[in-house]
């Protein structure tokens, strides 16, 4: 049972809307140190625009390397808003409540983020916007349907737009609190975006079905995102890339990298803007369970793509498998793979002592995330480096300091986007947290006071 | 807006294929040199090598067979098939590659964005991406063949059957008379291994090569649907 902390609204305003008026010097550090990392990977990218693509480590077998890679791991990452969010919406769970924005905030940017990838990844990206994005009607040449590439920013696009709605309808109510207690210039910006809210019944009543809406319009396309991402591999020839269990391993590979990145998000929030009234043990403990089962579904399915694969036992697919698990360098890499995702964390994550740890949930879920790249990455490469009998590479691909700068970039953009956001906008929502304490009054049940709602567990 | 008759595919006038007689190929590489003169593919050294970049449309695959001293050389001529079931074509968003009339796999080079997801799904290794703009010393400039597009880099090229023969030869549509023309590395080949023509034309040299009982199509049981043939190399003493 919960350790219930009772916080009045003032208190709650209070200290979630602190660093909303005030701006203290550590984020200021934060945000230059992340700004000149991302500005870092921008010229990395200038350079390599300026070159060719002859900077990455990129060669002839393997066209794809680092920059899918990544583009596959923060499309998974953004399966968390939704997992969180609306899944746990409908289902009513009660410790969504302090999570449930910086997940969706963090799907809002990981997409954006994942979006660019295949532009930097492109050969020559300027083409992409003139063929593309203004469709060429003067000669009736098409996008070509066929092609994976466009399903990909179809389904990502249409995520990303009812995302980025599900995020404002929920803040609406709390972007009217800054406008309250704000003046001047900045009170006209949150007014104009409060769209004239008063928190009359009416209001609140449309802004709960649009978010139970929302909620479960977003849920096909949350399967439909990283289904459609896993099909640029599952339409190919390439070997060990076309299992038919592809599409549901990548979508709950998604949620387990995804989950994992909202722990290491809220703790690291918790430290930074000292909410350590609002995050708990309890909520830290929660998601853990939720891992687990997701960890475990996932293994599962990835023992799945394995069986399947090797099941016609084709030449091809057992020389891919080989190099993944048994030949160096990616032996190391797939021992390191399979041991930060699963081995390592999901029996730790059984102790309840680990579970309420914020420490060892922070190492837990980072370990995850850098054994999900990973995964990607032994996806991605090795079935390039063994494509078919007349695929001959004495090499094998490594990544260029460009790349990897792009990465480290890509990262740091993530959370340059969430602590900027996060200084403007209360991270956690403060309607939430507020209706949450409605629901605990307690009511006396002959000698002991039980909670009068009892929703969670 | 093109017109719907403009949209209609025209009856098919070719369907350009080629053979590959394995038993006279000697491996000279005569076709390779041919083909990079003909069709501007920038010049490979050492490095574009060791960095697995190389770009040749056609190149010889060789493969040893037994043990010294009983051993063979086998030869491979390996250029893009043309398939009539091509999986490179069906991934490119912006059609940069499609299908034509005449059973060529084309490549359109303004259009290519270099996503490199054809080259991914090439089992011959045919495509080749271009890393770096490609240069050419200043006294060899002016030997590149104006007929033929000088690529930049960021983009795909293949082979492309030498299209530009082939449009010169079929201009306004002309009737073409078997072996009137040839691809660059076919006019190269000393000891006429390699035949092209239409496969259309039933008494063309390569229809006729086409229906032979040696003849075979590399990684069939993939279902691409190559528009070239090998023959299978024989040996007197087998």
């Amino acid at each position: 049972m919960y350790h219930r902390r009772t916080l009045t609204d003032a208190q709650i305003n209070r200290e979630l809307l602190d660093v909303v008026f005030r701006t203290p010097m550590w984020w200021v550090a934060i945000v230059s140190v992340l700004g000149i990392i991302v500005a870092g990977a921008a010229s990395a990218f200038g350079f390599m625009m300026n070159q060719g693509l002859g900077v990455t480590g990129l060669q002839q077998p393997i066209f794809w390397g680092f920059f899918i890679t990544n583009f596959i791991f923060w499309v998974g990452i953004s399966h968390a808003g939704v997992m969180i969010s609306a899944i746990l919406r409908l289902s009513q769970a009660e410790w969504r409540r302090p999570m449930v924005r910086a997940a969706e905030t963090m799907t809002v940017f990981a997409l954006t983020v994942s979006l660019l990838q295949p532009l930097i990844h492109a050969g020559r990206p300027w083409r992409i916007f003139y063929w593309v994005f203004p469709y060429d009607w003067a000669r009736g040449i098409w996008p070509d349907v066929r092609s994976p590439l466009v399903w990909d920013p179809t389904a990502i696009i249409t995520y990303l737009t009812s995302s980025t709605l599900f995020v404002y309808t929920a803040l609406i109510p709390d972007l009217a609190v800054i406008r309250d207690r704000s003046t001047g210039w900045r009170r006209t910006v949150y007014g104009i975006l409060s769209l004239g809210w008063h928190g009359n019944p009416r209001q609140w009543k449309l802004q709960g079905i649009a978010g139970i809406l929302l909620s479960a319009l977003i849920l096909p396309v949350f399967v439909s995102v990283h289904s459609i991402v896993s099909w640029d591999f599952g339409v190919s020839l390439v070997p060990s890339w076309h299992t038919t269990v592809f599409a549901p391993y990548f979508v709950i590979g998604a949620v387990h990298s995804g989950v994992s990145a909202v722990v290491t998000l809220m703790i690291v929030m918790r430290k930074l803007y000292k909410l350590e009234n609002f995050i708990w043990e309890e909520h830290i403990d929660a998601v853990a369970r939720l891992l687990i089962v997701v960890a475990t579904a996932w293994m599962f399915f990835f023992w799945l793509d394995i069986v399947f694969g090797l099941w016609l036992r084709e030449e091809q697919e057992i020389t891919v498998w080989q190099l993944r698990m048994f030949e160096p360098p990616w032996s190391w890499l797939f021992l390191a793979f399979i041991m930060f995702s699963y081995i390592i964390p999901v029996p730790l994550w059984l102790f309840r002592r680990v579970r309420r740890s914020f420490t060892w949930m922070l190492w837990t879920s980072l370990m995850v995330n850098v054994g999900m790249f990973l995964e990607r990455l032994i996806i991605i490469v090795p079935a390039l480096m063994r494509k078919g009998p007349w695929t001959f590479t004495f090499d094998t691909y490594r990544p260029s300091a460009v790349e990897v700068t792009i990465i480290v970039g890509s990262i740091a953009l993530v959370a340059l986007l969430l602590m900027l956001f996060s200084k403007f906008f209360p991270l956690i929502p403060l309607w939430e947290e507020k209706e949450g304490q409605k629901l605990i009054d307690e009511v006396k049940v002959g000698d002991r006071v039980i909670p009068a709602l009892v929703k969670e567990h | 807006m093109a017109t719907r008759a403009q949209t209609q595919p025209k009856p098919p006038a070719h369907k350009w294929g080629m053979v590959i007689d394995l038993d006279r190929c000697t491996g000279c590489q005569a076709c390779v040199i041919a083909c990079q003169a003909e069709n501007n593919v920038p010049i490979n050294d050492e490095k574009s090598f060791l960095d697995g970049r190389v770009i040749e449309w056609i190149r010889v695959e060789r493969y040893w067979e037994g043990d010294f001293p009983d051993v063979k050389a086998r030869f491979l001529p390996v250029l893009c098939q043309h398939c009539d079931n091509a999986p490179c074509e069906s991934v490119c968003p912006v059609y940069a590659t499609y299908h034509n009339n005449e059973g060529l796999n084309v490549q359109v080079y303004n259009r290519c964005v270099g996503t490199r997801f054809c080259g991914n799904n090439c089992p011959y290794h045919a495509r080749l991406f271009n890393y770096w703009e490609p240069v050419w010393p200043e006294d060899l400039r002016n030997q590149l063949n104006p007929d033929v597009t000088v690529r930049t880099r960021g983009i795909m090229e293949k082979c492309s059957f030498c299209i530009q023969r082939i449009r010169r030869a079929t201009r306004g549509g002309k009737k073409v008379e078997d072996q009137a023309f040839n691809p660059a590395c076919v006019q190269a080949c000393p000891t006429d291994a390699m035949t092209f023509g239409d496969l259309l034309n039933e008494d063309s040299r390569v229809s006729r090569m086409w229906e032979d009982e040696r003849a075979y199509r590399v990684l069939e049981a993939l279902g691409t649907n190559p528009s070239v043939k090998y023959l299978k190399q024989v040996d007197a003493d087998a």
